[in-house]
């Protein structure tokens, strides 16, 4: 595509961070335009989650942004992270736009808070077979998704526990992560209480308080900003057949993510790569048991050999497939993706704090469970 | 009805207590007492006493009361009987004029300062009192402090919240495409869409057959007997209406197509289960699993 990411900012990562969301909105997308070496007068697109409370208009009034041509905003919770920025990028490519700034702003620990059981949405006809006979959290849904993946496949909880371990490991070493210098091991993931059985605490990502904004601009208005480019090379959003948001349970088979399959044959399509020249994989980590079989989706190992592939080290730093520099949203926050393609952005232009040496491309994915989406950035 | 600032002013304008002398003189070992307690290792209180100790040596001791002209304990009385019955201390500030030498023996006074009211804060609504103490070696003042109080009413408790089963279960939507699946339950039917045209069954159910286009849903009552295809065992968070651990099934009926419901019982996959209706009230009554009788 001829679009680029060259701007990225962030608040905090908190538990509890004093301020309103649309203040966390509009001090990320401050940040992030400065990043950009852009003023807000520059902007005149906007991009966000359905699911976020701060209004287009309200993040332009506090900006001072003077008018905008195009907004939209992305459904299905987290699976929108990657598509808010394949909607700039389309603005980007068919003029609708020059400067888009996607962001994603919540108090969703101190606030309104996913994890707990989401009374209201059972309102929704889809969620009225789920939340009355129970199941009523993203990690009793996943989880029942991981015991037919384990019964199939023989993965075990320690299987699990692997994504956790590397995700904090690497998050003991960035210090903007909430899990800063505080490494696990797979005893600690193996001690940790159940939340929803197959799953432990430690297969659950974080609450956080933040935000987080990228700002996309044509690939030829980058090469003169300050910044080195992040190309998108490729942006791909999937549902598939029989989908339900975190409850699609009523395909022939409960152990893949077909709707991942999707945003992975678009992307490996439009961007000409596949799995083998991924350089950084930042693979959405809400609880571990999708990232073993987004792996597999994405063709980084065949079916069922996730738990191998992880076993063998293969997402270290020094391994074949780096995952999740950052800490990933088990270790750094919980922004719902968009800190993951922040950290994209920062491993092709080479300046994140748990850097891979020579990156071309670095894979993004967004939620998992639910309609998704996907980039590849790279430095074209 | 009490007038607190009124009292307030009757008190500040005391003046200062009668000096109140300390137990003992300043002495080495109450010094190195502190020192060990405080983690404090600096070798030179030798001759002197490490000043933030000031307030050590004119305590009143295990049993002591205060003396009726301490205006602290004057303000405190008031305010008791005001309704302001709890305290926290919040804050002190000492100002020290210079060491206090071995063998030296201290007094001090207390005065009102000032008593303002009332602020509503998070502990419940109240009244800060601050007093400012001095302390003398003879007629030399050796050091200051300014303490505050907050005496409060304890804000009222929230109602005590129904416990889990009692809080009131999650009820489904309905609409026109699912109404009759809740209303078999009604009646003990477990019912599945079938396709008027093609013959589809289907679960979840909906107005469009995806197989034949059409728009004639109807449907069969299943035996309701199927095997557990996946299950979850929920502890965390509470989920309104029910106790945890709890079981939630995924089971595959006999007729194909898979339903949700609780299971009571050990789950694992591939255990045969039947279907039970729970009458939650006259308009829900819920479907569920539990352990096929005739295994």
């Amino acid at each position: 595509m001829n679009a680029a990411i060259v701007g990225i900012g962030a608040t905090d990562f908190s538990k509890d961070s004093g301020r309103s969301e649309l203040r966390l909105a509009a001090e990320a997308v401050r940040a992030a335009l400065e990043d950009a070496g852009l003023a807000p007068s520059d902007v005149d697109g906007l991009v966000s989650f359905t699911m976020d409370t701060n209004a287009e208009i309200a993040v332009a009034r506090e900006l001072g942004i003077p008018g905008l041509t195009f907004f939209s905003r992305v459904h299905y919770g987290g699976g929108a992270a990657c598509a808010t920025v394949q909607q700039a990028a389309m603005a980007v490519e068919t003029g609708m736009a020059e400067v888009v700034v996607c962001y994603r702003a919540f108090n969703e620990r101190s606030g309104h808070r996913f994890g707990q059981v989401q009374a209201a949405a059972a309102a929704n006809i889809d969620n009225s077979w789920s939340y009355p006979v129970g199941l009523g959290t993203p990690a009793a849904m996943v989880a029942m998704f991981a015991r037919r993946y384990m019964h199939e496949y023989g993965a075990t909880s320690e299987d699990f526990g692997r994504v956790a371990v590397v995700d904090r490991k690497h998050a003991a070493t960035n210090p903007r992560a909430w899990f800063h210098d505080r490494p696990i091991t797979l005893a600690d993931h193996q001690a940790s209480r159940w939340i929803a059985e197959p799953l432990r605490l430690l297969d659950c990502c974080q609450e956080s308080d933040g935000g987080v904004a990228l700002v996309v601009t044509s690939a030829g208005r980058a090469r003169d900003l300050p910044n080195e480019p992040a190309l998108v090379e490729a942006a791909a959003q999937g549902s598939a057949a029989d989908q339900f948001t975190m409850t699609s349970y009523y395909r022939d088979d409960l152990t893949g993510l077909p709707e991942m399959g999707v945003v992975a044959r678009g992307l490996w399509r439009r961007s000409g790569i596949g799995p083998s020249d991924v350089d950084v994989a930042v693979l959405y980590d809400h609880f571990t048991p999708f990232v073993l079989v987004q792996l597999e989706e994405l063709g980084f190992c065949g079916r069922g050999e996730a738990k191998d592939f992880v076993a063998s080290g293969a997402l270290e730093l020094t391994g074949s497939l780096p995952l999740n520099p950052h800490g990933g949203q088990l270790g750094e926050a919980y922004l719902h993706g968009m800190n993951g393609i922040a950290e994209a952005v920062r491993q092709v232009r080479g300046t994140a704090v748990n850097q891979v040496a020579d990156v071309e491309h670095v894979l993004v994915t967004a939620g998992t469970g639910v309609p998704t989406s996907g980039l590849v950035l790279g430095r074209g | 009805m009490i007038d607190i600032e009124e009292e307030a002013a009757r008190i500040a304008g005391q003046g200062g207590s009668a000096p109140r002398l300390a137990r003992d003189p300043v002495n080495l070992p109450m010094i190195n007492n502190w020192l060990e307690a405080i983690g404090d290792e600096h070798p030179g209180y030798t001759e002197v006493a490490p000043p933030a100790m000031v307030q050590v040596w004119t305590m009143a001791g295990l049993r002591g009361q205060r003396s009726a002209d301490d205006p602290l304990g004057q303000m405190m009385a008031i305010l008791d009987e005001a309704g302001y019955t709890s305290v926290v201390a919040t804050n002190s500030d000492q100002t020290y004029h210079r060491y206090l030498k071995v063998g030296e023996h201290l007094s001090v006074t207390t005065s009102l300062e000032d008593v303002t009211g009332p602020k509503r804060t998070g502990l419940g609504e109240g009244w800060f009192v601050t007093t400012r103490s001095t302390w003398y070696v003879g007629d030399e003042p050796v050091a200051e402090m300014r303490f505050r109080v907050l005496k409060y009413t304890p804000a009222s408790k929230p109602e005590p919240q129904p416990g889990p089963r009692q809080a009131q279960a999650i009820r489904p939507a309905v609409n026109r495409d699912t109404e009759y699946f809740w209303e078999g339950c009604r009646q003990g039917e477990l019912r599945i869409q079938r396709c008027g045209g093609c013959g589809l069954l289907r679960h979840p159910p909906g107005p469009m057959c995806p197989e034949c286009g059409a728009t004639k849903p109807k449907y069969l009552v299943s035996a309701g007997c199927g095997v557990v295809y996946s299950y979850v065992v929920h502890h965390h968070p509470q989920v309104p209406g029910r106790r945890t651990p709890f079981v939630v099934a995924l089971v595959e009926l006999d007729e194909g197509v898979r339903v949700l419901g609780e299971l009571a019982g050990e789950p694992a996959i591939g255990l045969p289960v039947e279907v039970v209706f729970t009458e939650v009230d006259d308009e829900l009554t819920m479907p569920s699993w539990r352990p096929r009788a005739d295994r």
